[in-house]
C-alpha cells in the first residue's frame, strides 16, 4: 500500500503531543530579557495611571507592544505604596527581576470567578493584580489599595496580605511568598503566618518608612525570605 | 461559603530551583525548604476577564507589528491549555516573547553580534478560548549564545507566560523545537528530568501548517488541575 505524498508526515517523536508523558509542563526561567514582553506599562500601579512597573529604556520605544492600562476611576480604599529590594545570596541586589501581585480589594473580594462570595462587593475599578520589574538597585514598587481580610481555613480569618510571585534569571521556578504589614489586623491568628516557623516569620512582614511599606525579598543566606510550596 | 479546593502540587516533571549547571541558579535559588501552607482563596483565585483593561487587546501575529515582514522563517504556533487532567483551560491569558530569527532580541541588554530586525519585537499575547485553544503567528527564533559557560548556547525557543485560574497555577516556561541538538546539552532545558523534558518540545505538524505560508507547530501547556471536583453545593448561585 503507499501513501500518497501529499499525505506523508513525520515519524511521531516523544515529544508535547505524545500522550505517554502528558502532565503538569515544567517550569523555566524568564531569563534576562523579559522586559518588553510582560512587565507592560502601568502594570506596577493598581489605582492610578502612572506607567509604574515597565522599564522602557530597555528597549527601543518603537518595540513597546504592550499597552498602558485602560483608564479606570478610583477604587474604593486606602491608597499605600508597598516596595522592597530583591537580593541575592551574596547580599547583592537583583536588578533583572519581576514582582507580580496578586490581592483582593478593600472589602476583602477577590475578582475572579472562583470567589462566589456575592455579599462582599466586587470593586468595579480594582482588578488587584500587577508587575512590577526591579531596578538596577533591585527595588520594586506597587501602588496599590490596602486589602481587606479574606475567610481562611475552617472559619478563621486571614490578616490583609499581597500574594507575590517572583521571578527571574536564575530562578528556574516562581517563588511565591506573601507581604503582610506590621500592623495587620489578625496577623497573630493568621493561618498561613501560623504554618510559617516563628523564627522566620518576620520575613513577611513588611514594615512601615516614611512613603509607604517596605519589605525586602532576600533569595537566599541569612534572612531567606519564607517561600511557599504551592 | 463554599470550600476551598487546593491544587496539585507539582509533578514528577517539575525540575528543581538549584541547578548547578545554571550557574545563576547558585547564588539565586532558596536554601531553606519551601513551606507548605493551607489553600486559601488567595491562591485559588486569580484574576478573570480583565486582560484588555490591564494589558490591551490581542496580539496574536508578531509579523504584522511594524511597517514590512520580518525576516525569518515563518511560522504558526497552536495549541490547547489545559490542566492535568486533561480538560480545557478556557479565557486565560497567554503571553509569550522571543528572539528573532538571528537569535538576538530587543532588549538592550542583549549585546552579541546578530543583527536587529527593525520588523520584529517579538512579543505576543493571546486569550484562550472556550476550547482552550490559542494561535500565535511568527518567526522561528534563532539560537544564541549566553555567558554561562564557554561556548554556550541556548537552544531555539520561545517563553511562555500563563496564568490559568489561579495564583497556585501560574506557570512560566519555554518551548522548544523538534530535533533541535542544543537542547540535549542545554543546563536551563536539563533542569527538567528527562522523559519530562521532552514535554517542552513542540512537534512540527503538518495539518498546522499552511501551504505556501506558514510551517506549523503544535504544543500543548498543562496546568496544574484540582486536587477533587468541587461538589455542586454552589448551584444556587447561577
Ligand atoms: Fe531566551
Amino acid at each position: 500500500m503507499t501513501i500518497d505524498v501529499a499525505d506523508r508526515i513525520p515519524a511521531e517523536r516523544l515529544d508535547n503531543q505524545h500522550s505517554d508523558i502528558f502532565g503538569q509542563t515544567p517550569s523555566q526561567t524568564v531569563g534576562p530579557f523579559f522586559h518588553y514582553g510582560l512587565p507592560w506599562k502601568g502594570g506596577a500601579d493598581l489605582v492610578g495611571r502612572s506607567d509604574m512597573g515597565a522599564r522602557a529604556e530597555l528597549f527601543g520605544e518603537e518595540h513597546y507592544v504592550l499597552n498602558l492600562s485602560a483608564p479606570t476611576g478610583t477604587p474604593l480604599g486606602k491608597v499605600i505604596e508597598v516596595a522592597g529590594r530583591v537580593i541575592d545570596g551574596n547580599g547583592d541586589p537583583v536588578p533583572d527581576a519581576m514582582i507580580e501581585l496578586w490581592q483582593a480589594n478593600a472589602a476583602g473580594r477577590y475578582r475572579s470567578a472562583d470567589d462566589r462570595r456575592e455579599a462582599v462587593p466586587v470593586d468595579p475599578h480594582f482588578v488587584g493584580f500587577g508587575r512590577a520589574s526591579t531596578d538596577n538597585g533591585g527595588v520594586w514598587r506597587f501602588r496599590t489599595i490596602r486589602p481587606g481580610r479574606v475567610p481562611g481555613p475552617d472559619g478563621a480569618w486571614q490578616a490583609p496580605h499581597l500574594a507575590l510571585s517572583v521571578f527571574g534569571r536564575g530562578l528556574i521556578k516562581r517563588l511565591a511568598t506573601r507581604l503582610y504589614f506590621a500592623d495587620g489586623e489578625g496577623n497573630d491568628t493568621d493561618p498561613v503566618l501560623a504554618a510559617v516557623p516563628v523564627a522566620r516569620r518576620g520575613t513577611l512582614i513588611a514594615e512601615a518608612r516614611v512613603g509607604g511599606w517596605w519589605l525586602d525579598i532576600v533569595l537566599q543566606g541569612p534572612g531567606e525570605t519564607v517561600f511557599f510550596d504551592l | 461559603m463554599s470550600a476551598v479546593i487546593p491544587y496539585a502540587r507539582e509533578d514528577a516533571g517539575a525540575p528543581p530551583s538549584l541547578v548547578a549547571d545554571y550557574r545563576s541558579t547558585v547564588p539565586r535559588s532558596p536554601r531553606e525548604p519551601l513551606v507548605r501552607i493551607p489553600a486559601t482563596l488567595t491562591e485559588t483565585t486569580g484574576p478573570t476577564g480583565c486582560w484588555d483593561r490591564l494589558m490591551g487587546p490581542a496580539m496574536a501575529d508578531l509579523t504584522t507589528q511594524h511597517r514590512a515582514p520580518p525576516l525569518g522563517q515563518r511560522i504558526i504556533v497552536t495549541g490547547r491549555v489545559l490542566d492535568e487532567r486533561g480538560l480545557p483551560v478556557p479565557d486565560t491569558v497567554m503571553e509569550i516573547w522571543q528572539a528573532n530569527a538571528a537569535g538576538r532580541y530587543v532588549h538592550v541588554k542583549d549585546q552579541w553580534d546578530a543583527p536587529l530586525d527593525p520588523n520584529f519585537t517579538g512579543a505576543g499575547r493571546v486569550v484562550t478560548d472556550g476550547e482552550g485553544r490559542y494561535r500565535f503567528v511568527t518567526v522561528r527564533p534563532g539560537a544564541y549564545p549566553w555567558g554561562n559557560h564557554r561556548n554556550a548556547w541556548r537552544p531555539a525557543h520561545i517563553h511562555l507566560s500563563l496564568l490559568g485560574p489561579a495564583f497556585a497555577t501560574r506557570l512560566v516556561t519555554q518551548l522548544y523545537f523538534p530535533d533541535d541538538p542544543l537542547i540535549e546539552i542545554d543546563p536551563i532545558a536539563n533542569a527538567v528530568p528527562m522523559p519530562y523534558r521532552q514535554r517542552l518540545v513542540s512537534r512540527f505538524d503538518m495539518s498546522v501548517t499552511e501551504p505556501n505560508r506558514a510551517l506549523g507547530y503544535r504544543f500543548d501547556v498543562v496546568l496544574k488541575g484540582r486536587e477533587q471536583t468541587p461538589f455542586e453545593e454552589d448551584a444556587h448561585d447561577h
